[in-house]
């Protein structure tokens, strides 16, 4: 039994690991731009669907044969990149508060459900639903340490999550673009006038998320071995749960949130049942937005009001 | 009322009574992302108490509306707390708790979905779209529906002016409730089947983008975006499905479903955000509209 639960909380922290790589895509963008950009499961699918059609067709207009895995994944990386940097020109670049009022805060955030709805179905339309294979010749390394399997992708996966969240707290703490964004999320006309180009930093942040999303996308396909359409929906929207769980804009929240969201999602698999997961995890946040708003890392300074 | 032309005025008429469920809450300044999940309340309840208790339409309907009622001011207690970016992610939160909770119960069919046997006519939804309809237009001229618009422009100055914000949010939110329950308990007798899958989270962004796109700030906003949004796609139906050629050479290879009509959904919502964030309809625009149809009566009533 008890192996049987630590074989789970195993489970969960490599599941985590991905929920931990997306989060850290919202939060940057929450937390340095105030924006909750919900195109991010979407940017996280199309990372991935697009690597799975790049093994399985090659690149389109007949422009190579079906690529190696590798090189799909980082095809796979590159749109999720692109489709980061459209989704800033076109929502982000030109919201500038016009009138007041109790909703404005919500125009960034709408246009990214419309952004959401057109990657999601766009898949849908070039990809179908069905799930798409994805065959790399490290999927089926295995270690075992008395009694418990871990598999290499899983804990490469992890490694790989968590050197990204160390990078990205030393280019936020120690690079001279990080404290720029840094200064634009405490406050972005004060930047400007202290000689900072907030337009050209500004999609810094969204190159990040973009690159993440890919990140997260190649480690989903390497480790099930399948990419999807609804992929977004799934994993993306409960990394969203990870996020607010450790706090809006707190990088190690996401972390910790991620993780959480994990071993909470495989042990209620293992203990209450496959359907459960949802009300869960769900169930989880709605505990921790009324009882901790802020989340468990989170201040009150973002996202409240306008920042 | 029936075939093709009645089915789609089923449809718009479900969706104008959704549009107004989530225009209550966001007219008072909560985005609600969470529509979907009222409506699935109002939908089980109207199903589970007609097929296992055997009541008849209209106690059922009225037990649905009571329900989605109930569910929405608890749940507004819940998010008064939050603002913002926080509101909008516990109405997300919430009505993924919901579709989970609910797969999980056996009587209400789980993963499989729920059979209703008693059918209504299109006639009956279409007359409850009026009266929800009119029921709004009616709230919009009381007080509270002033106070409401108050708090949409900005709650700082409305809780300063003596308005109850608290009070009016969680009245706003809970109306909303009633109406989404009552599009619920519609959808459950004139389909006859109500599954989970039909209350995802994406019939909740739908909801919403079709409400903020016709404009939160007058009763005819969300009207104008139900209408836009059920009765264009239907147009293009034909005339998408006349083109599967053009669209297999652009190398679709997926079912051409409904995803093209979210894919001109998400465009048009990209693009109105960057126009004209406020929505079609707006106060201002009306009274333009206004003054150019009836210059005699200019300036002698305010609109």
């Amino acid at each position: 039994m008890i192996v049987l639960i630590v074989q789970q909380l195993i489970n969960g922290v490599m599941l985590g690991a991905i929920y931990v790589t997306v989060a850290l895509a919202f939060n940057l963008t929450v937390g340095i731009l105030n924006f909750l950009n919900f195109t991010i499961p979407s940017v996280f699918m199309l990372a991935a669907v697009i690597a799975g059609a790049a093994e399985e067709r090659g690149l389109p207009f007949g422009l190579s044969g079906p690529l190696s895995w590798s090189a799909a994944l980082g095809v796979g990386l590159a749109a999720g990149l692109l489709a980061s940097l459209l989704v800033e020109r076109l929502t982000f670049r030109y919201l500038k508060t016009r009138y007041g009022d109790a909703t404005e805060h919500a125009i960034p955030l709408v246009s990214s459900l419309g952004f959401l709805l057109v990657f999601q179905n766009l898949a849908r339309l070039f990809f179908g639903t069905q799930p798409h294979s994805f065959t790399s010749p490290i999927a089926d390394a295995n270690l075992r340490v008395s009694g418990l399997i871990v598999s290499a992708p899983q804990l490469l996966s992890l490694a790989i999550a968590l050197s990204i969240v160390v990078a990205v707290t030393w280019i936020l703490r120690v690079t001279r673009i990080g404290r720029a964004l840094r200064a634009i999320a405490e406050n972005p006309d004060a930047t400007l006038l202290m000689g900072v180009d907030v337009k050209r930093i500004v999609p810094v942040v969204f190159a990040l998320a973009g690159v993440l999303c890919g990140v997260a996308a190649a480690i989903f396909a390497v480790n099930y071995g399948q990419v999807y359409s609804g992929m977004g929906d799934e994993i993306g929207n409960k990394a969203v749960a990870g996020m607010v769980l450790g706090g809006l804009g707190s990088i190690w929240g996401a972390v910790v949130g991620g993780l959480i969201v994990g071993v909470a999602e495989t042990l209620s698999i293992q203990f209450l049942g496959g359907d459960s997961v949802q009300a869960v995890v769900w169930g989880l946040l709605l505990l921790a937005l009324v009882l901790r708003p802020e989340g468990i890392f989170g201040h009150h300074a973002i996202g409240k009001g306008k920042l | 009322m029936s075939g093709y032309f009645g089915g789609v005025i089923v449809i718009l008429s479900l969706n104008v009574i959704l549009a107004y469920a989530i225009f209550l809450p966001v007219a008072s300044g909560q985005l609600n992302l969470g529509g979907a999940a009222f409506q699935a309340v109002g939908a089980y309840t109207a199903g589970f108490l007609s097929t296992s208790y055997d009541l008849a339409v209209g106690p059922s309907l009225a037990l649905s509306v009571l329900a989605g009622g109930l569910v929405a001011l608890f749940f507004s207690f819940i998010i008064l707390r939050t603002r913002s970016v926080y509101l909008v992610l516990a109405t997300f939160a919430f009505s993924e708790f919901v579709s989970g909770v609910i797969v999980n119960i056996d009587a209400l069919g789980g993963s499989v979905g729920l059979s209703v046997s008693t059918h209504i006519s299109g006639t009956v939804v279409l007359v409850a779209a009026v009266i929800a309809a009119a029921i709004v237009l009616l709230f919009m001229q009381t007080r509270l529906g002033l106070a409401t618009r108050a708090i949409h422009d900005d709650d700082l100055v409305s809780e300063l002016m003596g308005i109850g914000v608290r009070w009016t949010r969680v009245i706003a939110f809970t109306l909303g409730g009633l109406l989404a329950g009552l599009a619920g308990g519609l959808y459950a007798f004139y389909f006859n089947f109500v599954d989970i899958q039909s209350f995802d989270a994406a019939s909740s962004i739908y909801l919403l983008l079709f409400v903020l796109l016709g404009g939160t700030q007058t009763f005819w906003g969300p009207l104008v975006g139900a209408a836009f949004f059920t009765i264009v796609p239907e147009l293009l139906r034909s005339a998408i499905s006349a083109a599967p050629a053009l669209a297999h050479a652009l190398g679709v290879t997926g079912e051409l479903d409904s995803s093209w009509r979210f894919i001109i959904l998400g465009a048009l919502t990209v693009a109105m955000m960057i126009v004209r964030p406020e929505g079609a309809i707006t106060r201002i625009g009306l009274s333009r509209l206004q003054a150019a149809l009836f210059p005699s009566r200019l300036r002698k009533r305010p609109a």
